[in-house]
């Protein structure tokens, strides 16, 4: 908001002038709180849709709340930590699965982040030069972005289906390069067949946000460059990724957030129990939530979930941005 | 399909105000009449073989022992064994099998046609547990104690499952690829006449709405080890349906009230108990022809005689996550080739155990 608009004509009520000074204070008041008024809806439903349902989530994290209380919640019982304790106690069933949940998915978060990241910046760059065909090309690698992820996922499991599957038919039938038609959906290859799906499904993001911030570079420092001598190898790594920096602070971020919290691919690629290889943590919540019917527990590890990502967040803009400072100087 | 939890979840959770104002009466005449609103009719309290039986199918609907009614029942449903006419004849099979050893014989003169035998939902959770939770009755075997505490990994209930799974993973009746099912795929398979059986709740209105017409398939009680369905290890069925509560803190208690009533008169039970081919709670709403149909009398004396009530316990949605997870896993064990033993499956269900909240 452009607060800075409004103070220009504010001035300090001169000490000699007592009799205006109500009228002016009432008018400064009057322009000071515009821009408050204005942020009022936003912020109304800023609370509405995320503050007050958090509030509530982390309320409940210290409730009971099982199906038995649903009717009323007043009535759940307040076992205070409870939750929290059997959420965190490794040594326990129910903690190490939610141990081992957070652990599997770092790993596929990891890779699937890495790749998105690389698949989308190496289109993003050849997609700079113009050539016929260019704008085709754009708008085919955004389809999967475009798509509804319950319509792309079960496709995707269509595809993987072990007995008349695309993947299969492929891979087995024509190609020969399996002894027999493999599982995809359950068992240790789920792990590939859900970072498949997420990479499918994320990397058109990182293409989007790349090519934008593309379009910022200067492009007399490519000349210059290339005047120096500078072949296209050295272009991407002097020029082009340094000047990405800050919107790939950005993306690897939102990436990386997005991709640890996805419950939409588990979901639909997996159903209700998704097999350890690709057990990942809102599967868990969902789980404790909805099929067991122990809000309480749902909420608590929701709740540390965002813990963790605020801690994670925290840890990874106080590095990047410190790195930058630096690197300005 | 979910009787048992919403049984389950009425017992805590719900009012005692539809006990005195419900469908008509429940004399032992088999006839009823409505002048008499003052009990619950279920069709069990006529036609059940016992008064054992009785109490048994009963139990789930009327919450917790020794309270009063929790929900009521709108649709009542059961398994059948449902088999494709036309692949029985070509493999030469007169008659449906009745026990398990003939079910696995037949499955392999199916198996030399070409045609896979039976179908399963490995990867459905709910569809598991109803199947290992029917075997585990028929081995004598229960999953929690009668304390309900669980109680998975006793050899009993570790034999049940394992000779569930080695349907697939040693007699090859079901086909490995079952084990990824999770959408209702086999049923498309038995309606494409891929696949010769099925073991289903009350699945005729979904093979006809797939588009397979009735004399296309025969429907046959669950096969049991004695070959004969009854009470005790001869229960073949878990007891299905729907129910109907009414929260105590409702707005509007007349309106839900008149709901039920609406819900349970004769006419629109039998409109709904048409629609989803399942048997009508409610027996006087029973003696419209569509549910004297052989069809129909199977499951009527499944539930009857042989069905069994899922563990009444606290903890029952618990034991369908953990338990039905564990078999999955198990189908994906057997699916990828790899061995299931009785150290594997108690392994597994061990592992369930673990998960269940501490009772």
């Amino acid at each position: 908001m452009t607060t800075t608009a409004f103070k220009e004509p504010v001035r300090e009520a001169s000490p000699g002038t007592p009799a205006r000074e109500p009228r002016r204070r009432a008018g400064r008041l009057r322009r000071a709180s515009l821009p408050y008024l204005l942020l009022l809806p936003a912020l109304l439903l800023e609370l509405l849709v995320h503050l007050v349902p958090m509030a509530i989530g982390i309320v409940m994290s210290f409730k009971e709340l099982t199906q038995f209380y649903i009717r009323d919640w007043g009535t759940a019982p307040w076992p205070g930590l409870g939750n929290y304790k059997m959420s965190v106690d490794f040594d326990a069933p129910v903690g190490k699965a939610l141990l081992h949940s957070f652990l599997a998915p770092v790993g596929f978060t990891l890779l699937s982040v890495a790749l998105c990241w690389l698949i989308g910046t190496a289109a993003a760059i050849f997609m700079q030069d113009t050539f016929r065909g260019r704008g085709l090309l754009r708008a085919l690698f955004l389809v999967p972005y475009a798509l509804p992820v319950y319509a792309a996922v079960i496709t995707w499991v269509f595809m993987f289906q072990h007995d008349n599957g695309l993947v299969n038919h492929v891979l087995h039938d024509q190609l020969h390069l399996t002894r027999k038609p493999s599982f995809w959906l359950i068992g240790d290859n789920s792990f590939y067949a859900l970072l498949i799906v997420s990479v499918w499904k994320g990397w058109p993001f990182a293409f989007l946000i790349v090519t934008a911030g593309l379009q910022n570079i200067p492009k007399e420092l490519y000349e210059a460059a290339a005047l120096d001598g500078a072949g296209m190898r050295q272009q991407i790594r002097r020029i082009t990724l340094p000047s990405l920096r800050p919107v790939n602070q950005v993306l690897v971020l939102v990436l990386f957030l997005w991709t640890f919290n996805d419950f939409n691919t588990p979901y639909v690629l997996f159903g209700k129990s998704a097999p350890e290889a690709a057990d990942l943590i809102s599967v868990h919540i969902y789980q404790a939530s909805f099929v067991t019917w122990n809000f309480g527990t749902g909420s608590a590890m929701s709740v540390l979930l965002l813990l963790i990502l605020l801690v994670v967040t925290g840890a990874y803009l106080l590095f990047t941005s410190r790195g930058r400072r630096a690197a300005d100087v | 399909m979910r009787s048992i939890r919403a049984a389950a979840t009425g017992a805590v959770t719900l009012s005692l105000v539809l006990a005195a104002t419900a469908c008509g009466g429940g004399s032992s005449g088999g006839g009823g009449s409505d002048d008499s609103p003052k009990t619950l009719t279920y069709w069990a309290s006529n036609q059940g073989a016992s008064a054992a039986v009785d109490k048994q199918v009963l139990q789930p609907e009327t919450g917790a022992a020794g309270k009063d009614t929790a929900a009521i029942p709108l649709y009542s449903m059961a398994y059948a064994l449902y088999y494709n006419k036309k692949v029985f004849a070509d493999a030469g099979i007169s008659k449906p099998p009745a026990t398990w050893d003939e079910l696995v014989a037949d499955g392999k003169k199916i198996e030399a046609g070409g045609k896979s035998p039976l179908g399963a939902e490995g990867s459905n959770l709910a569809e598991n547990i109803h199947h290992v939770f029917v075997f585990a009755e028929q081995h004598g075997a229960g999953f929690f104690t009668t304390d309900g505490k669980p109680d998975f990994t006793g050899p009993k209930v570790v034999e049940a499952v394992r000779s569930y799974v080695d349907l697939m993973a040693k007699d090859k009746t079901i086909p490995a690829g079952d084990a990824e099912y999770a959408q209702n795929q086999s049923v498309s398979d038995f309606v494409k006449g891929k696949q010769a059986m099925l073991l289903w709740q009350s699945a005729g209105a979904n093979l006809t709405s797939q588009g397979m017409s009735a004399d296309a398939y025969g429907i046959a009680p669950v096969p049991v080890i004695s070959g004969k369905p009854g009470p005790g290890t001869q229960v073949d069925s878990a007891v299905m349906g729907i129910n109907m509560a009414v929260f105590k803190n409702t707005h509007n208690l007349d309106g839900a009230t008149q709901f039920v009533k609406f819900m349970t008169s004769d006419a629109e039970q039998k409109i709904l108990n048409k629609a989803y081919s399942s048997i009508p709670p409610v027996t006087s709403a029973q003696s419209d022809p569509a549910f004297g149909t052989p069809a129909t009398a199977v499951l009527k004396n499944t539930l009857a005689a042989s069905a069994a009530a899922l563990p009444q316990v606290a903890s029952e949605s618990q034991f369908e996550t953990t338990v039905g997870t564990a078999v999955k896993n198990l189908f994906a064990d057997a699916a990828a080739g790899r061995a299931v033993t009785t150290d594997s499956v108690r392994a597994e269900l061990q592992k369930a155990q673990q998960q269940m909240p501490a009772a």
